[in-house]
């Protein structure tokens, strides 16, 4: 039962505290980052129930579909290689690809309950506010994938650190880029219905054509090019690279199952990939920075 | 004199062709609680809006603290406290984590957050709820811990857009309670609307806006006492004789309405003792009405407030279609 509050003011009058605010400065933006990246934590751990739905999926499709499928899938790889050990990366990158998207729906609903305004009217550049929300959607998606990661040795995936270290910084960038587009998507989009439909739109196509569940290799020309054009293709890719390269499989095993991406037969090295992956979240960042700027 | 803290002067907003703010002007002195009252669609919000630097002015110019709210918008943000009609809390997060998340935002110096946000929290009666998440409280206690957040950062103005809208009659007149109170403690200038009568007579001074400009800008009482006389009924043991005495001794017209002795005096107040030494008539009882509030509204706008509200919606049209005749 909630506990009332009389509705009084209280008698005793004390000194008002001197508040001095500061200029406006690198600092000052910098605590502006932080708050707004710590709140996306309060309420991600006060979600609960966001967390563990958001793991259904990913795990469905490792320990479901993955078991399901190895028998069928076991003809066509190599022996020793699960094919729950094939999908693990795309598995990875499913896990963060709602929880990310989603973080940034709530600046939807912040509109709709007006706390965004709150957040706009402060004295503190734009800039600092959509940082701070895709560096918490970041955050918030790549502790998920960490769960998911912790269940590497279900998929007979080795617990290294420095793989794991590798996968992390990969997620965490996944993630930033992903948060950038829902935020970027948010300044425009006003009804949190419109956005939930269009993020269901796009978020299973980019999983389906990034090579997730597949070997892109001997795929009929229309799907070989299509997948070049999904910007997933290129995070799951290297994720993948990094498990492999850990994995006690032959080599020839490793150029069929994790082949690299190729344009017209030319491979594109792991560096340039996550590049361009890094490059698409900045690009995306700033076009959210500029919406947000515009004032009435 | 000091500088007054909000400057206002020939101020215009159009919305596409609709005229929302007309070319209006007016000052409000450090200290003093200042209230813009009109209906719905008069155009308060807006120019709440541009003061607190969330529209840009299409043309005029306004400065609130010193600053020109568009040459020095953050530095306007930095000396003003908003409370909107809206509340713009984070219902998941706590009363004090909300007010955190703000004092990092205004860049509250970091030894100073801890007593300041005690210090508000007291001054609204909610620091035993501050551990509460926001979804739990009512909607008294959300007003309250809104005003306690655009207090956090002390600032020079507390701009509070229709502070009480949407609350019960007793919660209102208690938001209105920590307001004054706050008077006392904080030394800070209160600009507000409303299109509630009964509480623009909280205000030191108020400014009554209608169809984009201003009609009156006063004190209550001048206002009031500009429209006219206040209406004294009194019963007394022979009303005949005290009829006839107001008469010749005051030049006074009475009747009887509905068994009271009626008429209407300059100062209600000033004048019931010389009633009571003069007349020789016992007088049983007396009623002072002022004028209202909405008489004042109505002799500035030839209607009341609530006709004006029910005509705003009809008004942007109105607007369009008077500007298509080119006038």
């Amino acid at each position: 039962m909630a506990i009332e509050v009389t509705d009084r003011p209280v008698d005793h009058v004390t000194e008002a505290i001197r508040v001095a605010v500061p200029d406006k400065g690198l600092r000052q933006d910098l605590r502006a980052v932080s708050i707004v990246w710590r709140r996306e934590l309060i309420r991600f751990r006060s979600d609960r129930l966001r967390a563990i739905t958001s793991l259904i999926q990913p795990v469905l499709f490792l320990f479901v579909l993955g078991t399901g499928l190895s028998s069928l899938a076991s003809h066509g790889l190599p022996p020793g290689v699960d094919y729950r050990t094939f999908i693990y990366p795309g598995v990875l990158a499913m896990s963060v690809l709602f929880t990310a998207i989603f973080s940034a729906a709530s600046i939807v609903w912040d509109r709709e309950f007006g706390f965004l305004r709150e957040m706009l009217v402060a004295p503190v550049s734009r800039s600092a506010l959509v940082i701070g929300k895709c560096l918490g959607g970041a955050t918030v998606a790549t502790l998920q994938g960490i769960v998911i990661l912790a269940l590497a040795g279900l998929a007979h995936v080795p617990y290294d650190p420095v793989l794991f270290l590798t996968v992390i910084g990969e997620l965490l960038l996944l993630s930033f880029t992903l948060t950038a587009f829902g935020v970027m998507m948010a300044a425009r989009i006003k009804q949190i219905q419109a956005f939930m439909a269009l993020t269901q739109m796009l978020v299973m196509p980019l999983f389906f054509l990034s090579g997730a569940l597949y070997p892109l290799r001997g795929l009929p020309t229309w799907l070989s090019v299509v997948t070049r054009f999904d910007p997933l293709t290129y995070i799951v890719y290297p994720m993948r690279h990094a498990v492999f390269t850990h994995l006690s499989v032959s080599p020839l095993a490793t150029s069929e199952l994790s082949p690299p991406v190729t344009w017209a037969g030319w491979a594109v090295p792991v560096g340039l990939s996550l590049g361009m992956v890094a490059v698409m979240g900045a690009v995306m960042l700033g076009i959210a920075i500029v919406e947000f700027q515009k004032t009435e | 004199m000091s500088e007054p803290v909000v400057l206002v002067s020939d101020l215009v907003k159009r919305y596409g062709e609709v005229e929302a703010v007309r070319g209006i002007g007016f000052e409000v002195e450090p200290g003093e609680t200042f209230g813009f009252l009109g209906p719905n669609g008069a155009g308060k919000s807006t120019t709440i809006k541009i003061l607190c630097t969330l529209a840009d002015p299409t043309s005029g110019t306004a400065r609130v603290a010193g600053y020109d709210v568009v040459k020095n918008r953050d530095t306007v943000r930095r000396n003003i406290g908003l409370v909107f009609q809206d509340t713009t809390l984070d219902n998941y997060l706590t009363g004090e984590q909300n007010l955190r998340f703000h004092a990092d935002l205004y860049g509250v110096p970091r030894q100073q957050v801890a007593p300041r946000m005690r210090q508000v929290l007291e001054m609204v009666n909610l620091w035993d709820r501050r551990q509460s998440v926001v979804g739990t409280y009512s909607g008294g206690m959300k007003r309250r811990l809104e005003i306690a957040r655009g207090l956090l950062h002390a600032p020079r103005v507390l701009f509070l857009d229709e502070p009480t809208v949407g609350l019960d009659p007793q919660t209102r007149t208690s938001i209105w309670e920590y307001i004054n109170d706050l008077k006392q403690r904080e030394d800070i200038t209160i600009f507000l609307t409303t299109h509630y009568m009964d509480e623009a007579e909280n205000c030191d001074r108020i400014a009554i806006i209608d169809h984009g400009k201003i009609v009156a800008i006063d004190t209550p009482e001048k206002l009031k006492a500009s429209v006219g006389t206040d209406r004294v009924q009194i019963t007394t043991e022979d009303d005949q004789v005290a009829i006839r005495e107001l008469k010749e001794r005051f030049g006074l017209d009475a009747a009887i309405h509905e068994g009271l002795l009626t008429f209407n005096v300059e100062s209600g107040e000033h004048f019931v003792p010389r009633l009571f030494a003069e007349l020789t008539a016992q007088i049983k009882s007396v009623s002072v009405a002022r004028p209202s509030l909405d008489d004042v509204f109505m002799s500035y706008t030839g209607k009341t407030i609530r006709d004006a509200e029910a005509t705003a919606g009809d008004r942007n049209r109105a607007h369009i279609m008077a500007m298509r005749r080119g006038r």
